[in-house]
C-alpha cells in the first residue's frame, strides 16, 4: 500500500514549478490546488500564499476556493485517509455502526487525525458502490459489505 | 427597447434592464437586501423574488433582465410568502438584540422585518458563535451578524482592490473573513471602512471611542480640544436628520461647544498648512531633481494600502503628515505654548470622516509633540451618537466660528474633503508661489467630479505640470501599476482612499452611496466659493504660525513636527515556513 500523503508542507520551489506548468493562469486555480495538495497532502497557509503571489490574485480568494471544496484540505491529514460514505444506502445498511467502530478502534472522533499522523477519518459522498453498502475507502482502496467486526481486521493491514 | 408589464402596468425600458430597475420606473419598490446601487449584482438573498408569466420558478428582480412582452408580478401571495420565508431563515441565524446594535434604525434587515411585519419566526433561533474581531483600533467585525450578502466582498475586491474579505467554506458554514480567519490587524487591510458602508447590518462597524471622549469632557483637569475635518462640515447634518449636502460648519462648531469642548479648532487650518508644506516640497523636488511624480499623503487608508502593496513606491509619497496629524503635533506645542497650558493636560480629539484615521493616530511615530498627538479620533457617526445622546438639536443652534489660533481656513482647505480637492488646492498655491503672479482662473474643473481617474496639465511658468487624481483604491491601483512600470508620466498625483474622497469616507453617515458622495462633494465646492480666502497661502493664521513658530516652509521645526516617514509592510500575513528538502519530495 503506497502512502498517499505526507503531512509536511510543500517547498515553495515546488509550488512555483506547478504554477509554471499552468502558465500562472488564475483560471487554472482549482487544478493548481489539486497538484499542490498531491505534493503535501494538504494546502498549507504557506502554499496558499505562494499560489496567490504567483497568480497575482488576492490570497483571500485562494483561501476561499481551498475551503469551498471538500476534497481540499487546509489542515495536515494522516497517511491514510479513511472516507466513510454518508449517503442514504450506506446509512440504511449500518454506516453509523461502522463509524462508531472506526472511532473506537482509532481513538479519534469523526474528522480527526490520529496523533501518530497515520489515519484521518472523514465522511464522503456516495462512493458509487451501493451494491456492497455500507462502504468505506482507505486512500484508493474500497471496502464493502462492512460489519463493525471487520473494521479492526481491515485497519490491521495499515498499522 | 423592451415593453414589459409589471403588476398590470406597462413600461418601456432598454433591453437588458433588470426587473428591479424597470419596476422602479413605474414607482414600484421591490424590496432588496444583497443589492447595492454601486456594487456588483449578488442575487444571493432572494428577498427581491418576483413571479414571471411562463417561468416556473420565482426569479430575483435585481439580476433578471427584462424581455419584450414579459409579464411580471411583484406582490402576489406566492411572492410575499417566499420573501417572508427567506427573511425568517435569515432572522433565525441573526442576533435579535437590535436595541443593543449600533445599526439599530439604520439596519436594512431590521427595516425589511418591519416592512414585512415579521411578528413570528417559526425556525429555531440559533447563533453560530463565531469569534468577533477587535484586532484593530479602527474596525470591528461581528460575523454572527453577517447575513452573507457579499456586498463587503464586492466593495473590498472590486472597488477598493484590497481583497481582504472573502467568503470561506460553503453552505451553512460560510463565513466572510480575512484569509486564514486572521484578524484585520494581520492582513493587508487599509482600514478604509468602505465595507461598513457596504454592510446592510451591523456585522462591520467602526470601533466606538465615544466613552473615552465623554470621560475627557467630564474631567476638570483636561483641556479638551477638537479639530473638525473638512468633509464633516457637509455630512454631520445627515446624522441630525438633515438631507445630504447641507453646509453646517457654524452649527457644528456651536454643537461641539455645547458638548463641552474647551476649544473647537479646524483641521482646515492644517489642511492649508499641508498645502504650504506639500507645495514647497513639490517645488523643491522639481527644482532639485527629487523623486517624481510626488503623491499626496493626506489619506491614511491610501498610506497603509501603499505600505502593504507598493512598498517600492513609498519614496514617491510626500513626507507631509496628514492635516489631522499636523494639527495633533501643533496643538500640544504651538497652541499649548500660546495658551499657556501644559501639553500633558491637553486632550486632543479629532472629528473625522474616516476609520483609517483611528489607526493613523495610533501609529507609534505620531508622538512628535512629546505626547500622543491625537488622543482620540471620532468618526462622523460617533459624533452623531454623542450629539443625539446630549439632546442637541441643530435647528436650535446658532452659527459660531472656530477658535483661534488654528481656526481660520480657506476654501482651498474646504475642498480637501472631495476627490481632486487637494490637487486643486495645491495648484492654486504652487502656481502663485512658483510664478509670483496671480492665477488667471482659480477653479480647476478638470480635477473635480466623480470620474475614477482625472488628468490635467497646468502651465506653471515655463513648465507644463502634468497631474493625475485617483479616488478609490481600485483607481489608485491602476495609476500605481503604471508608475511601477515607469509609464506614469506625471509630476504630481493625488490619491484618496475612498470613492468620492473623504466625503465618502468609511466613518461618514449611513447611507453613503455614490450619489450622496457626489452631493457632499458639491457642497464643499459651494463652501469654497463662499469663503473670503480661497488660497492656502493667503490664510492670515498660516502667515502668523510661520512668523511666530515654524519659521519658513520645510524648516527644521516643520520637519520635526509636520513631516513623517513610511513603513514597508507585508502583503501577506506571516505563515509557518516549510523546511525544504526531504519533506518537499
Amino acid at each position: 500500500m503506497e502512502p498517499a500523503a505526507k503531512s509536511a508542507g510543500v517547498c515553495p520551489a515546488k509550488v512555483s514549478e506547478i504554477l509554471a506548468k499552468y502558465s500562472r493562469r488564475p483560471d487554472a486555480l482549482v487544478s493548481i490546488l489539486h497538484d499542490v495538495q498531491k505534493e503535501a497532502g494538504y494546502l498549507s497557509e504557506e502554499a496558499i500564499t505562494e499560489i496567490a503571489s504567483g497568480l497575482d490574485i488576492p490570497v483571500s480568494k485562494v483561501y476561499g476556493v481551498a475551503t469551498f471544496y471538500t476534497l481540499f484540505s487546509t489542515k495536515p491529514k494522516g497517511q491514510y485517509i479513511i472516507r466513510v460514505c454518508e449517503n442514504a444506502p450506506c446509512h440504511v445498511l449500518g454506516a453509523k455502526a461502522i463509524v462508531e467502530a472506526l472511532e473506537k478502534e482509532l481513538g479519534i472522533p469523526m474528522g480527526g487525525t490520529t496523533s501518530d499522523g497515520k489515519f484521518t477519518l472523514e465522511y464522503t459522498s456516495c462512493l458509487g458502490v451501493c451494491g456492497v453498502a455500507p462502504a468505506i475507502m482507505i486512500n484508493e482502496a474500497v471496502y464493502g459489505n462492512l460489519t463493525p467486526e471487520r473494521v479492526p481486521l481491515i485497519l490491521k493491514e495499515y498499522k | 427597447m423592451a415593453m414589459v408589464t409589471i403588476d398590470g402596468r406597462k413600461v418601456e425600458v432598454d433591453a437588458g434592464t433588470t426587473i428591479l430597475n424597470a419596476a422602479k420606473k413605474l414607482g414600484i419598490d421591490i424590496p432588496t437586501l444583497c443589492h447595492h446601487p454601486d456594487l456588483a449584482v449578488q442575487a444571493v438573498c432572494r428577498i427581491c423574488v418576483v413571479e414571471i408569466e411562463g417561468q416556473k420558478l420565482l426569479q430575483p428582480a435585481c439580476a433578471f433582465p427584462v424581455q419584450d412582452g414579459m409579464v411580471v408580478y411583484t406582490n402576489t401571495p406566492r411572492v410575499r410568502q417566499a420573501r417572508k420565508v427567506n427573511l425568517e431563515l435569515l432572522l433565525a441565524r441573526h442576533p435579535q438584540d437590535c436595541l443593543q446594535c449600533v445599526r439599530n434604525r439604520s439596519c436594512e434587515l431590521q427595516a425589511l422585518a418591519e416592512r414585512f411585519g415579521m411578528r413570528e419566526i417559526r425556525f429555531e433561533h440559533k447563533l453560530r458563535g463565531l469569534p468577533e474581531d477587535h484586532s484593530t483600533p479602527a474596525i470591528v467585525r461581528e460575523p454572527d451578524k453577517c447575513i452573507l450578502c457579499r456586498r463587503c466582498v464586492s466593495m473590498c475586491h472590486d472597488v477598493q482592490a484590497a481583497g481582504v474579505l472573502f467568503p470561506s467554506r460553503r453552505g451553512a458554514d460560510t463565513v466572510v473573513t480575512p484569509v486564514f480567519g486572521r484578524g484585520l490587524d494581520e492582513v493587508a487591510c487599509a482600514l478604509c471602512g468602505q465595507c461598513i458602508h457596504a454592510c446592510p447590518v451591523g456585522a462591520i462597524t467602526e470601533r466606538d471611542d465615544t466613552e473615552r471622549v465623554w470621560q475627557a469632557l467630564a474631567d476638570p483637569n483636561k483641556h479638551v480640544v477638537v479639530q473638525t475635518a473638512p468633509a464633516t462640515r457637509v455630512s454631520i447634518g445627515e446624522e441630525m436628520g438633515l438631507p445630504p449636502g447641507q453646509i453646517i460648519t457654524g452649527k457644528l462648531v456651536a454643537a461641539l461647544r455645547r458638548l463641552g469642548f474647551d476649544k473647537v479648532m479646524d483641521t482646515d487650518f492644517t489642511a492649508d498648512l499641508t498645502i504650504i508644506e506639500e507645495g514647497n516640497e513639490f517645488l523643491k523636488r522639481l527644482k532639485e531633481g527629487g523623486v517624481l511624480p510626488m503623491i499626496t499623503s493626506c489619506s491614511p487608508g491610501w498610506i497603509k494600502f501603499g505600505e502593504h502593496f507598493y512598498p517600492d513606491l513609498l519614496k514617491h509619497i510626500s513626507t507631509c503628515k496628514s492635516p489631522q496629524q499636523m494639527f495633533g503635533a501643533l496643538v500640544k506645542t504651538y497652541y499649548a505654548r500660546k495658551a499657556g497650558i501644559d501639553p500633558k493636560d491637553i486632550f486632543s480629539v479629532s472629528l473625522m470622516p474616516c476609520t483609517a484615521k483611528k489607526y493613523e493616530a495610533d501609529r507609534p511615530e505620531m508622538c512628535d509633540s512629546g505626547y500622543k498627538d491625537v488622543d482620540v479620533v471620532l468618526t462622523s457617526r460617533e459624533l452623531g451618537r454623542m450629539l443625539r445622546e446630549a439632546g442637541i438639536r441643530f435647528e436650535d443652534l446658532p452659527e459660531e466660528e472656530h477658535d483661534d489660533p488654528m481656526g481660520i481656513s480657506t476654501g482651498a482647505a474646504a475642498i480637501f474633503g472631495a476627490t481632486g480637492g487637494v490637487m486643486e488646492a495645491a495648484l492654486r498655491t504652487v502656481y502663485e508661489v512658483a510664478t509670483g503672479s496671480e492665477l488667471p482662473k482659480i477653479d480647476f474643473e478638470e480635477v473635480r467630479g466623480l470620474k475614477g481617474i482625472k488628468e490635467a496639465t497646468v502651465r506653471v511658468g515655463d513648465l507644463d505640470v502634468r497631474v493625475a487624481v485617483a479616488h478609490g483604491l481600485g483607481n489608485a491601483k491602476k495609476i500605481l501599476d503604471l508608475l511601477r512600470e515607469g509609464k506614469a508620466n506625471y509630476h504630481f498625483i493625488e490619491i484618496m482612499c475612498c470613492p468620492g474622497g473623504c466625503v465618502g469616507g468609511g466613518g461618514q453617515p449611513i447611507p453613503t452611496t455614490m450619489e450622496i458622495r457626489g452631493i457632499r462633494g458639491n457642497a464643499l465646492y459651494e463652501a469654497d466659493r463662499g469663503l473670503p480666502y480661497r488660497k492656502s497661502h493667503e490664510n492670515p493664521a498660516i502667515k502668523q504660525i510661520y512668523a511666530e513658530f515654524l519659521g519658513e516652509p520645510l524648516s527644521e521645526v516643520s520637519h520635526h513636527l509636520l513631516h513623517t516617514h513610511y513603513t514597508p509592510r507585508q502583503k501577506y500575513p506571516s505563515v509557518a515556513k516549510t523546511v525544504c528538502g526531504e519533506a518537499a519530495g
